[in-house]
């Protein structure tokens, strides 16, 4: 969240789309409830079901799953037509006035420098045209034909709202409300907050989602804003704190990037990944990554990492190509790889094509599964009837099981969507073997450094000199890795209180520049607990600590106008008064700059320090979003572009494209997603959670069911081109028929708790269904949109 | 709070028990305000955690809701209700427990002394060491909300969290509610709460929504906001619920008539002593004395 979870309370307008808030944030929803009741907001839902979220809104929207795009590019030509653009705020903080190169293009579904044998794209073009000091150029009157306001005005303008309606299938007048009540929020006084979850990661397109609403957001002038912002809502409690962390195959704590093999030296990495400024007078924060890289790797490997050897970067592993996850599994198909460590993930039930997974995991010597619950990878060996038909007899892989405790069982800090790290206390023990998860990984390192120093091996240095000074080294204290964490400086171990004193020349070490200031000297900051608000406005600064240097809103120097006055003055957060900044959140700028020079640098980790409408060369697929189908997609074809139906810069393998449904035999919309009575696969384990919801089922609408012959609660078989699965269907009104391209379509709704290793009935697992395929960007697969039919079934 | 509270128990005859009067009681509630709630159950779950109560694990039976009634081991549920208004489509959760109505019926049907009784605060509470099992009160319940154990045969249901109450706290539900659907207090602040709620929602074009505190059970101590007051039942809620006939004619006629009876019998057994039994002793005295 670029804001928080209290902050929602000050919005006009929620809008929850890309996510279902009620129903898998019950707790956090209550700040809707809350502007509902005390700030007259209104609630604005959009989604492929009249969901727990859509019951308590003012304005519900239906639209199909996948069509996200279109929805927005709509709206933003809606507009721009109808004159509802913050122009004073787009033309400040945004990127509009920027010229783009003139070899960028966009035709028929493609952007510039598209290659069809890769199936990738060369984004030379995707950038501005630079002066002879390598500044961008601007058009401030935004009337240069190639700034970017005018190609996003020329992008956007074939998406009519009766293009949008016919590839969302939303019916136009809900369409046209939405618009309306988002629209009116461009008033500097007006502020909307967009709350988004899987609903928009889990596609092909999935970061083009998002992107489409950020944009939105600029336009409307709502960033930086009390009560606006982007703000995706984490599933998982700690998810936010394992991107912070780095656990992304490309990634290193605090977002710094794990080095290529492009990045043939230290230097070479700092060339690659600290920008020269694009603007001139920029922070463009990111100029410090050498501190903050050359710190974590003291944090790394402390005294033996020395300017000498480069601080051990040598040491580091370098890629050669993304192992996300889905090539992992692809790789360990192949049988390429002989161990997999799995911790706190059950990727037997959770990765797309079960089968696959069964398939990939048989292929290994062995597979260790740190878990706290008897989840069903450990188990993928064992013929389950219905549920897990294998030979077992052919499977060699052996299993170690290490039980672990749960997060009530040890102390430490999780982080929430809110970026707020807030320390937590031990509730139990563990039960029994159990084991915290740093506790196994101490026990594994010791027995690796033994190894390594008796039998040697590749690079046994960078083992050898990990630094792992802790009093207790078999089981390191949480208080001990905070620390690490926050960083020191080397030769005093004085606690750092900020990233400012980060140093690139080893006198400072740091696991994770963005928690500094987490426990200071004065302390551990995450354990504050004074929710005092002076402001009223849930700023609460004595409460935990929010990542960076406890700032709670982002991009806060956008909520005043050039001149530092506040937009709205009762929503100030930061105002230039008698000659100095003043407010009541940390400011995220130089607040040594005056009004007109920090507002050119109001977004001051990018090197132009404006906001980009236009992505440059970060995304995969292309600087705007544009409208494709899901990778099977229930139309055939792409309303837009025929010739270019689906996103053109996916990764997919040739057995998995070979896996793709077509529409004339899996006719019908399959879109995955959790239910409030449950979390995952996991508490399927948990008595209250299945007596609260104790069986799996699908969700279908009338007209549909009435067609099969389906009644409410009967058993029904669903099936995709990979798999099937057996369940019971639920009739409902909540799913609606809708028409796209001219064609009727439905929707099944598949709920994704389906174990047969819990408390709940056994139930055919739903990964059974999904396609083996993610988005450009992040991999991340998409179970939102897929094909499926459905047919009466007999009891299992 | 103590026992001394309580005002009304089943199975006797005197009209209503003295409060104690040395100090005030107020009546108390719990609002629900069913346009708030999302139904996400954490009022079902928290209920089952803090009275210690665990229904089977049931099977799925074509709605979101489960279990599908309440039982003996779930005191809480949320029911779930598609409903199609004025071509407006809404999915309506309503939080099920104990309405602890002002005049309840259940007390009322209650065959056993002291197994159902009303404390001065209004809530009404169940002593399932005095239950005998007659069941009496699971039928006489408009709400449908006591029911029999099928372990011990004797009826449950909704306390209030008596056991918090008693300790100060809010019920457990309340407690852990979490978008301000539930809230807990005197009925008066409630339904002061529940005014402004309701014109709330009246200024925002929601015209029809209303107060549910039935009159024809006295009044609950659950009052509920819905978005259209003018059908309850697509809330799962009957419309005009009364303390049930046979039980109004059990307690307002045929106990005093039965109390009647006692005395009247008792006044002919007198009338009978007076002119047929001294008579009788007489005609012994006599036969005694004629064998004499």
């Amino acid at each position: 969240m670029t804001n928080h979870w209290i902050d929602i309370k000050n919005a006009d307008v929620v809008v929850v789309m890309g996510g279902n808030a009620a129903e898998n944030h019950p707790v956090g929803f209550s700040w809707v409830t809350e502007a509902m009741q005390h700030n007259n907001a209104k609630l604005v839902v959009v989604d492929p079901r009249f969901n727990r979220s859509a019951a308590v809104a003012d304005y519900y929207a239906n639209l199909r799953s996948g069509s996200d795009i279109a929805f927005f590019l709509g709206l933003i030509r809606y507009l721009i037509d109808t004159n509802q653009v913050n122009y004073d705020y787009v033309k400040t903080f945004t990127n509009a006035s920027f010229i783009v190169r003139e070899d960028y293009g966009y035709e028929d579904g493609l952007f510039t420098g598209y290659d069809p044998k890769t199936g990738s794209y060369d984004k030379e073009s995707w950038f501005y045209e630079l002066d002879d000091q390598g500044y961008a150029m601007v058009d401030e009157s935004l009337e240069h034909p190639r700034c970017v306001w005018n190609l996003l005005k020329q992008h956007v303008d074939r998406y009519t709202i009766d293009k949008v309606v016919n590839i969302t299938g939303t019916p136009k007048a809900q369409y046209e409300q939405v618009c309306q009540v988002i629209g009116a929020t461009h008033a500097n006084n007006k502020v909307a907050t967009f709350l988004y979850a899987l609903g928009w990661t889990q596609h092909t397109k999935g970061a083009q989602n998002i992107r489409s609403m950020a944009m939105v957001q600029l336009i409307l002038g709502n960033m930086g804003m009390l009560g606006g912002g982007v703000n995706a809502l984490r599933g998982h409690s700690n998810i936010q704190g394992i991107t912070d962390m780095g656990l992304l195959c490309q990634n290193l704590p605090g977002y710094l990037k794990l080095p290529s093999d492009k990045d043939v030296d230290l230097q070479a990495h700092f060339e690659h990944h600290a920008p020269k400024p694009l603007r001139p007078g920029q922070t463009n924060y990111w100029q410090n990554y050498p501190k903050f890289f050359v710190s974590l790797m003291k944090s790394f490997w402390g005294e033996a990492a020395t300017p000498e050897n480069n601080f051990g970067y040598e040491w580091m592993p370098k890629w050669d190509m993304q192992y996300d996850v889905l090539r992992y599994f692809e790789m360990m198909k192949q049988g390429k790889v002989n161990g997999y460590i799995v911790q706190g993930f059950n990727v037997l039930s959770s990765l797309p094509n079960k089968a696959k997974i069964n398939e990939a995991l048989a292929k290994l010597k062995f597979l260790v599964v740190v878990d706290p619950l008897a989840v069903e990878t450990a188990t993928f060996w064992r013929n389950k009837k219905l549920f897990n038909e294998v030979d077992t007899a052919n499977i060699m892989t052996e299993v170690f099981r290490l039980p672990t405790g749960c997060f009530a069982e040890e102390e430490g800090t999780i982080v929430n969507s809110g970026r707020w790290m807030q320390w937590h206390w031990k509730g139990a023990n563990s039960p029994k073997e159990a084991k915290a998860d740093g506790e196994i990984w101490a026990g594994i390192l010791a027995e690796l450094k033994r190894l390594y120093a008796e039998e040697g091996g590749a690079l046994p240095e960078a083992v050898a000199a990990l630094d792992w000074q802790y009093v207790n080294p078999a089981n390191p204290t949480a208080e001990e890795v905070a620390k690490q964490l926050n960083g020191q400086d080397v030769a005093t171990g004085r606690q750092l209180s900020s990233f400012g004193e980060l140093k690139a020349d080893g006198s400072t070490a740091c696991g994770c520049w963005i928690y500094t200031g987490s426990w200071t000297e004065q302390g551990n900051m995450m354990a504050r607990r004074d929710n005092a608000d002076p402001s009223g406005k849930g700023i609460t600064p004595g409460w935990s600590f929010a990542w960076p240097a406890n700032r709670r809103i982002l991009y806060n120097r956008a909520s005043a106008d050039v001149n530092g006055n506040p937009w709205d003055k009762d929503r100030t957060l930061m105002e230039w008064t008698d000659g100095k900044w003043t407010g009541i959140d940390v400011p995220d700028f130089n607040s040594k700059l005056d009004p007109q020079a920090s507002a050119k640098t109001g977004f001051l980790m990018q090197p132009e320090g404006h906001a980009r409408l236009f992505a440059n060369r970060l995304m995969a697929e292309g600087p705007f979003p544009e409208h494709y189908e899901p990778m099977e997609s229930p139309i055939g074809t792409n309303p837009m572009h025929p010739e270019v139906i689906t996103n053109p810069a996916v990764r997919i393998f040739a057995d998995d494209k070979a896996q793709l449904g077509d529409f004339e035999d899996f006719p019908y919309v399959g879109t995955s997603y959790h239910l409030t009575e449950h979390f995952n696969n996991w508490t399927t384990h948990s008595r209250l959670n299945a007596i609260a919801q104790p069986q799996h089922f699908i969700e279908m609408d009338e007209v549909l069911a009435k067609q099969k012959g389906i009644a409410n609660g009967d058993w029904v078989k669903v099936s995709s081109k990979r798999n099937y699965i057996v369940t019971k269907a639920l009739v409902t009104k909540r799913l609606q028929p809708y028409v796209v391209n001219g064609k009727t379509l439905h929707t099944i709704g598949i709920p994704l708790h389906a174990n047969y290793e819990g408390l709940t009935r056994e139930a055919y697992e739903i990964n059974s269904l999904t396609p083996y395929v993610g988005d450009a960007n992040t991999q991340t697969p998409e179970y939102k949109a897929f094909l499926v039919n459905i047919e009466k079934a007999e009891a299992i | 709070m103590s026992a001394r509270d309580i005002i009304l128990r089943s199975g006797t005859s005197e009209l209503t028990p003295p409060a104690q009067a040395r100090h005030a009681v107020d009546k108390v509630a719990k609002l629900f305000d069913a346009t708030l709630c999302t139904g996400c159950k954490g009022c079902q779950v928290a209920c089952s955690e803090w009275n210690d109560l665990r229904a089977e694990v049931g099977t799925f039976q074509g709605s979101y809701q489960n279990p599908m009634d309440l039982s003996s081991e779930c005191w809480t549920l949320m029911q779930f209700h598609e409903v199609m208004d004025d071509n407006k489509f809404h999915w309506n959760f309503t939080h099920t427990a104990c309405m602890h109505c002002d005049e309840p019926s259940c007390l009322m049907a209650c065959s056993t002394e002291g197994a159902i009784f009303q404390r001065a605060d209004g809530t009404v509470d169940f002593d399932a060491d005095k239950c005998i099992g007659c069941g009496y009160c699971t039928t006489a319940c408009p709400f449908s909300v006591p029911k029999l154990s099928p372990k011990d045969h004797k009826a449950y249901k909704c306390t209030m969290c008596s056991d918090r109450l008693a300790a100060g706290l809010e019920p457990s539900c309340v407690k852990t509610c979490v978008t301000g659907a539930l809230k807990f207090g005197t009925r008066e602040d409630m339904l002061f709460l529940a005014e402004q709620r309701v014109a709330q929602l009246h200024a925002n074009g929601k015209t029809k929504a209303g107060i549910y505190n039935p009159a024809g059970v006295g009044g609950t101590g659950m009052i509920m906001i819905f978005e259209d007051i003018t059908n309850p039942e697509a809330y799962g809620m009957p419309k005009d619920p009364v303390v049930s006939k046979p039980n109004t004619l059990k307690q307002d006629w045929l106990k005093p008539l039965g109390t009647a009876g006692i005395i009247g019998m008792a006044g002919l057994a007198l009338v009978h002593r007076i002119a047929v039994g001294r008579n009788r002793v007489q005609e012994d005295e006599q036969n005694n004395g004629s064998e004499e």
